[in-house]
């Protein structure tokens, strides 16, 4: 199936007029999003009948320049509103577009009990283990040792890895690309919006602007690079000892069930 | 017309479904336990939706989606549970979006006295969120008020686009009493509006030239492509957080909802006022009390009467003002430390003296406590009155 260009995209998708979006140079929101949407294209889903659910925080605008339904909610509660319109909707196409803080800390146990229940809604998690919008503060997600505003000496926390938290939980889809890979997240982001029940597509995201300073990780570029060479695909992971997969990021499908 | 005996919560899921409530999310709590339960039982009969969600703040939240997405909805907790929903309430306000919230109040603070009633939680439900906002509150103190008053919150949520509460409290919502229980037919419902299906303009926040115009609501889905939003939002619904003159229109406009509507939600029964020298102003479980305590003073030749509020937010102001110009005391009894008398002090401005009478024990205030205020604080007025 030929992807859609952007020009198409913008046309088909965008609120024009609401752009340029509040995002800092070399965020890895514009792109993961930009794929989201050309997975939803490549699902062949009714634009009137789906909404995004957005969480808050710099990921909690990402359906903010979008033209869809749109809830933007209270901090960490974006699942529960979405529970909510799915349960009493259910030929609606839900999706909760939120972030690593939004939907692991403040909202975590909606998220785990979301996916107990396997409703039927689709979330997309844009991780950049960092609150970005608040001035990069320590999250769920920020690795052991690296450094926050919150945390100046390093994380002393381990961090979560919110696929195995959703499959352990009992989420029937999950799966996870980078802002790198936008071709295999397009691929997760489709396959997720045809799944019929609880579905989680995590992204590791770029925050260059925040994590990226506090942590001495370079420019946009070298952090994409950092994803590139860091990820590793979840086929050819199940062929690698555990010593080579230090330091790897997993990534494509994990439960499809 | 049906006669039944009912508990005041069973009251409240009867009415929630007659007036046309189909989504319900909610967490166990006492003493409320019984709508959510009664709500898991009666909702799929007529194709509703009822979930316990992992707790107070989803509960809430799941009701606010379900409301944007077409539902009639409500939830129902007692005071820890409402504190751990007021974000939310706020957040219903800003986005103008239909709901009931039943507090079935005991004693507090904290977990408090579980099983006992109280009426601490009134200006929890008037100013316990952040910010500015417009509130409704009905309180029932029967079963069948109960009824009437879950109906009236519904339609206000609707007619308002606001969250509404009703404030029932232990006492009412485990008591039994046998009640004609209204053909849901008789039932005067009313409907948020909705945009025409052809709107090309829609604007869930654009108020008509009339104050009185509240903002049509759209369903998701519909094919309006509209935004929700919880920050200062222009009327489009996209975030206007750096325009200061649509934020004030907006917090004005909002507040204002409740205003003009002000003499509609205001429910009072003025009992054996016209002769009255001392007024008793009572809500909930306390007006029971007080009504007893006016049956008895008046066998005694005192000309004591009851000022009955159904409504607490707005606060039926106009009711207190037009009774102080003939009373000579008001009595406040509630169970709490003192929190509607404030509001009557405000109205009556030492006009005349008000009189709390408080208690926070769990138990009810008594007609005799009531009586026996009437007797120690004000033994010339008494004369007076006999």
């Amino acid at each position: 199936m030929a992807r859609l260009h952007t020009g198409d995209l913008l046309d088909r998708y965008y609120l024009k007029d609401r752009l340029p979006t509040i995002w800092c140079a070399g965020c890895g929101l514009g792109t993961a999003t930009a794929a989201f949407l050309r997975g939803f294209d490549e699902a062949g889903i009714d634009q009137d009948k789906t909404v995004l659910v957005n969480g808050i925080g710099c990921s909690g605008r990402t359906a903010a320049y979008l033209d869809f339904d749109v809830l933007k909610g209270t901090h960490g509660r974006a699942i529960a509103f979405a529970t909510g319109i799915k349960l009493f909707r259910p030929e609606l196409t839900v999706v909760v577009m939120a972030g690593d803080g939004d939907t692991l800390a403040i909202g975590g146990n909606h998220f785990i009990q979301a996916a107990r229940r396997d409703v039927g809604i689709k979330v997309i998690l844009f991780n950049n283990q960092i609150y970005g919008m608040t001035g990069g503060q320590v999250s769920p997600t920020t690795p052991l040792g690296a450094r926050a505003s919150t945390a100046p000496a390093g994380a002393s926390e381990r961090a979560f890895d919110a696929c195995k938290l959703a499959e352990a939980a009992g989420a029937s889809y999950v799966a996870r690309a980078t802002a790198f890979h936008t071709q295999l997240l397009t691929r997760l982001v489709r396959n997720a919006l045809l799944h019929e029940g609880f579905s989680l597509v995590e992204v590791t995201s770029q925050c260059p602007q925040q994590y990226g300073r506090w942590n001495k990780a370079g420019s946009a570029y070298d952090m994409l690079k950092w994803q590139k060479e860091h990820a590793v695909r979840v086929e050819k992971a199940a062929k690698m000892a555990p010593s080579e997969l230090k330091d790897k990021i997993l990534i494509g499908e994990f439960v499809n069930r | 017309m049906t006669r039944k005996l009912l508990q005041g919560n069973e009251a409240c899921v009867e009415a929630a479904i007659a007036a046309g409530v189909r989504f319900f999310a909610g967490y166990p709590i006492t003493p409320a336990t019984e709508i959510a339960e009664g709500m898991a039982r009666l909702l799929p009969e007529v194709d509703g939706v009822f979930i316990q969600m992992e707790d107070e703040i989803g509960s809430i939240g799941a009701c606010i989606g379900a409301s944007v997405a077409g539902a009639k909805a409500m939830t129902a907790t007692s005071g820890p549970g409402i504190s751990l929903m007021l974000e939310n309430l706020g957040f219903a306000v800003i986005s103008e979006t239909p709901l009931v919230l039943v507090n079935v109040m005991r004693g507090g603070p904290s977990t408090g006295l579980p099983t006992f009633p109280g009426q601490m939680d009134v200006m929890q439900a008037r100013w316990g969120a952040h910010g500015d906002y417009p509130i409704v509150a009905f309180a029932p103190s029967s079963v069948r008020e109960t009824y009437d008053l879950t109906v009236k919150a519904i339609n206000a949520a609707e007619l308002l686009r606001n969250p509404v509460f009703l404030l029932s409290d232990a006492m009412v919502g485990h008591m039994r009493e046998a009640i004609e229980v209204p053909d849901p037919s008789e039932l005067v419902l009313v409907e948020r509006t909705r945009p025409a299906p052809d709107e090309a303009d829609f604007a869930p926040h654009r108020a008509g030239e009339n104050g009185r115009a509240i903002p049509p609501m759209a369903r998701f889905g519909d094919g309006f492509r509209f935004h929700v939003d919880s920050n200062v939002h222009d009327e489009y619904g996209f975030p206007a957080t750096e325009r200061h003159d649509v934020a004030e229109q907006l917090i004005r406009r909002l507040n204002d909802k409740v205003n003009v509507y002000a003499d509609e939600l205001i429910l009072v029964e003025e009992e054996q006022l016209d002769d009255a020298l001392v007024g008793i102003f009572a809500f909930g479980c306390t007006a029971r009390s007080a009504a007893e305590a006016v049956n008895i003073a008046r066998a005694r030749g005192w000309k004591v009467g009851l000022l009955k509020a159904m409504t607490l937010w707005p606060f039926p102001e106009k009711y207190v003002q037009k009774w102080t110009r003939q009373v000579k005391a008001w009595i406040v009894p509630e169970m709490n430390l003192g929190q509607m008398v404030r509001e009557v002090q405000l109205v009556v401005q030492g006009q005349v003296p008000v009189y709390p009478l408080n208690r926070v024990d769990g138990l009810l205030i008594e007609p005799q406590q009531i009586l026996a205020l009437i007797e120690s604080q004000m033994p010339e007025g008494l004369e007076r009155v006999t």
